[in-house]
């Protein structure tokens, strides 16, 4: 299939310079109308313009500032920090391809290039005509689906060349994506094991009644009691105690309580919150009112990662649903209890999972970690006291509330109840959503998904460990391999030294620079590994590598610096030979090429004969 | 007056008043902890990371951290010396510092505490960032091919100045300085050569346009004594106690 020329496909007025004054004031009174004019909504504010018009214009920007008495470099700074918004026009359609290792295992490199190829567009640009922008960007969450891309925001999946030459086609035809086939935009849940949290589904509301009679018969601290006895600890990552979290919040001065669904599910190779909300949307609303009611919070936020802008829609149904439902709203199931939840949209920045940069992000700023203390738990969104909890966290709170901490401590181990979700993908048969008791062998999950002869997996994503075939009896727990949920696999042929090159890349990308030692240290990572790659590495980088990491751990601001390290030393130290057998010399390799360098001028002057190179190495 | 509570740092006795940070009592005390983006008049915020001190094995940055009676810290050793060397370096790494040519030579506390530290190569490849400057200004320069991302200017012109004339935008390593006005350039922005953030920038990046080099080098404030030896005219300016 090969297409007209970006200049043959004739001069059109290009889309996004063509927005004229009033539709621009018009999008932006509209939007200002939707989400109200405080200082907190202009995220949410610049994320509706940039859907509308593509891009965020200057006079989008002014209008913004002035509406919201915002100095415009705040407002400008905001939309410069989040890779879904640009102040510079786009093409009329964004491709965004997913960038992840997966993506890549999955052909994703030469499917970009051949896309790039037959639509005439430099990758990074945007084509003359205005009509695409092809890129890359983090991972999108398909890992089970991939390669994954985003189309204006839209996800898409199971990419291979009959899929994109359609696509192509459609944006050749200008085809508004509201026309193009649905099937495209399908996306599947895959689960493949089901032990309690994806068991069969909950009559709506059932874990909302239950916590409302719980506190009828005893007291307000009934539901907090109830989640300390099962041991609950929160799913994100780091474990907490829910319980303590809760209490914490529930106690701590305050006009207004919050509780805050953390959705911004940024982990490279995790995708089971998005499986969540798309397959339980009510068990997360109802584990988001049960936490309501438990620590007196009356409102609550869905933060919801700008990749997963698709589940939106359907989120806002079933939220309609259950204010009609007498779930939401004042008086809840007519107790005088009142909750209600709105969801807000992130904008491409990994980063913002951290709680405390996603309350930044909620509060319409950069999205950059707060200094700890005081705590989200008492100073939290507009200060107050504010619960943050993971997507599956909150489910699995309701459902201890609806079936007790008895039947939850039941399951998994002494320090780790409950189950794990974990997002399979990679190298295996049948990659999707598996549901284990805490404590399962990494050797288990990998034999249920059609993994046998994995050479290594990375437990929880780059921010995690990677462990190889010697190792695969540690346990997914939180006394051993504590993760969030995304296990990652890589069959024997694959090169682990490319895998932590590309993780390397992801934290340089996702730094949110307020700190010196993430800022620097993290593209100084990505330049080392990119020296290795040419040929040019040498013992030094090595060194230079440990150097660094001993820097991020020490200083690093918060866990996205202090982990950006794992992947390198995971590999380095288990798959060493991926290395070494890169390096040029044992001393010190300078990472100038001399005779590189000239490259651009061959190709001006359409040179190649040997007086047009430096002496020429053998 | 009763015994005002103490830490240790380094083994030596610092006494503080109540919600004072370690930096801050350090100081008042004449002892010196590394640091650039911290600046007596404004709330600490710890994001140049050179302030790193140690307790119980766990690291945190000493201008954020209460001060708390009884506490241990480790400050100037070796391995956070080394660490804060690392620092400065990546800092020189990540701009373009020319400090021959920079007006600001000897007075920077950038250059100077690289000098206090005893670093002594670049340490890191340099990256060489494409940052134009602004020069549309009658009375204020930009150089922002030197700044370091302390945010000082931008807190001095929000808290002080009452204009937030300056702003952060972009992310990680692209994270840059923006002026505040429509055409981004500082020629239309509400700068005045007097406000606090003009003179607040701890390197080269905001000058006064007419005064170039009417110090000479060699007699300028870190040229005469090392920054670690100035450490009590960084003290929070309070008047004495006379009770």
């Amino acid at each position: 299939m090969v297409y007209s020329s970006a200049t043959q496909r004739g001069r059109q007025r290009s889309v996004n310079q063509g927005i004229s004054a009033s539709e621009i004031r018009d999008c932006v009174d509209a939007a200002l109308a939707r989400r109200g004019r405080e200082p907190h909504r202009l995220l949410q504010l610049l994320v509706d313009v940039q859907a509308s018009l593509n891009f965020l214009p200057a006079a989008a920007l002014a209008q913004i500032a002035s509406a919201l008495d915002l100095p415009l470099a705040r407002v400008r700074g905001t939309a410069g920090f989040y890779a879904f918004l640009s102040t510079e026009p786009w093409g009329r359609y964004r491709v965004l391809f997913a960038d992840n290792i997966t993506d890549r295992m999955q052909g994703s490199e030469a499917l970009l290039a051949k896309f790039c190829r037959e639509l005439w567009v430099e990758p990074g640009r945007t084509s003359e005509d205005g009509l695409l922008s092809v890129a890359t960007t983090s991972c999108t969450g398909l890992c089970d689906q991939g390669p994954g891309m985003l189309v204006n925001g839209r996800a898409i999946g199971r990419l291979d060349s009959a899929r994109l030459g359609e696509i192509g086609r459609l944006i050749l035809e200008r085809r508004p994506l509201e026309e193009w086939p649905a099937g495209l935009f399908h996306v599947d849940d895959n689960i493949r094991r089901a032990e309690w949290l994806l068991g069969p589904a909950a009559a709506p509301g059932a874990a909302v009644r239950a916590a409302l009679d719980r506190v009828a018969a005893a007291d307000s601290t009934a539901l907090v009691g109830e989640i300390e006895r099962a041991g609950l600890r929160g799913r994100g990552g780091a474990g907490f105690a829910v319980a303590a979290k809760w209490e914490a919040c529930r106690s701590a001065p305050g006009h207004t309580r919050y509780v805050v669904c953390n959705a911004d599910e940024g982990e490279p190779g995790t995708f089971k919150d998005r499986v969540l909300l798309s397959s339980r949307p009510d068990l997360v609303f109802d584990g988001m009112t049960v936490a309501a009611i438990a620590t007196g919070a009356t409102r609550g936020m869905l933060y919801l990662r700008g990749e997963y802008a698709f589940l939106r829609e359907a989120l806002d149904a079933v939220l309609v649903r259950r204010r009609r439902a007498g779930l939401l709203g004042s008086g809840i199931c007519g107790s005088g209890v009142g909750f209600d939840i709105e969801i807000h949209l992130g904008a491409g920045a990994y980063v913002c999972g951290e709680e405390s940069a996603l309350l930044e992000s909620l509060e319409g700023k950069r999205g950059v970690p707060r200094n700890r203390p005081p705590y989200p738990v008492t100073h939290g969104y507009l200060q107050q006291p504010t619960v943050v909890n993971n997507v599956e966290t909150l489910c699995a709170a309701a459902l201890v509330i609806l079936g007790g901490a008895g039947r939850y401590r039941s399951l998994g181990t002494d320090r780790s109840p409950g189950t794990k979700l974990l997002s399979v993908a990679g190298d295996c048969a049948r990659p999707g959503v598996y549901e284990f008791p805490f404590g399962v062998p990494v050797r288990e999950v990998l034999e249920a998904s059609g993994a046998a002869g994995a050479q290594a997996v990375q437990v929880g994503g780059p921010s995690g460990t990677c462990i190889d075939a010697s190792e695969f009896d540690r346990r997914i727990a939180f006394e051993d391999l504590a993760c969030a949920g995304a296990i990652t696999v890589f069959g024997p042929g694959r090169d682990l030294f490319e895998v932590a090159r590309n993780y390397t890349r992801f934290f340089a990308h996702e730094s949110c620079g307020f700190c010196t030692p993430c800022r620097v240290g993290t593209s100084m990572l990505a330049h080392i590994m990119d020296k290795i790659h040419a040929g040019n590495g040498s013992q030094k980088e090595l060194e230079e590598m440990g150097r660094l990491n001993a820097v991020l751990l020490k200083s690093a601001h918060c866990g996205l610096g202090h982990t950006a390290c794992n992947p390198v030393l995971d590999t380095l130290k288990r798959f060493r030979p991926s290395y070494t057998r890169r390096l040029g010399s044992h001393t010190y390799t300078p990472a100038f090429d001399l005779d590189g360098a000239l490259a651009a001028a061959r190709r001006v002057t359409g040179r190649d004969d040997p007086a047009a190179h430096l002496e020429n190495p053998p | 007056m009763s015994e005002r509570p103490t830490f240790t740092l380094d083994g030596s006795e610092i006494p503080f008043e109540p919600g004072q940070t370690v930096l801050q009592a350090a100081l008042a005390a004449g002892r010196y902890i590394p640091h650039l983006c911290y600046h007596p008049d404004f709330e600490p915020h710890g994001s140049c990371k050179l302030c790193t001190a140690a307790s119980g094995g766990r690291t945190f940055t000493a201008c954020t951290r209460r001060a708390e009676a009884g506490l241990e810290v480790q400050s100037r050793t070796e391995e956070l010396d080394d660490l804060r060397r690392t620092l400065v370096q990546m800092l020189f790494a990540e701009g373009n510092h020319f400090c021959p040519s920079c007006e600001k030579s000897g007075d920077c506390r950038l250059q100077a505490t690289g000098y206090d530290l005893g670093v002594m190569t670049a340490g890191f490849r340099h990256l060489f960032p494409d940052r134009p400057v602004d020069a549309s200004h009658p009375e204020v320069l930009l150089d922002f091919n030197r700044c370091i991302l302390c945010e000082l200017c931008v807190r001095a012109s929000r808290e002080v100045d009452g204009k937030s004339v300056f702003a952060l935008s972009g992310r990680g390593i692209g994270k840059h300085l923006i002026v505040n006005s429509p055409s981004g350039l500082l020629r239309d922005s509400e700068i005045s050569s007097t406000d606090k953030a003009v003179d607040v920038c701890p390197v080269g990046v905001i000058l006064r346009k007419g005064t170039g080099f009417a110090v000479p080098i060699g007699q300028r404030r870190f040229d005469l004594s090392p920054i670690s030896a100035q450490a009590l005219a960084d003290a929070p300016r309070k008047e004495p106690d006379h009770d």
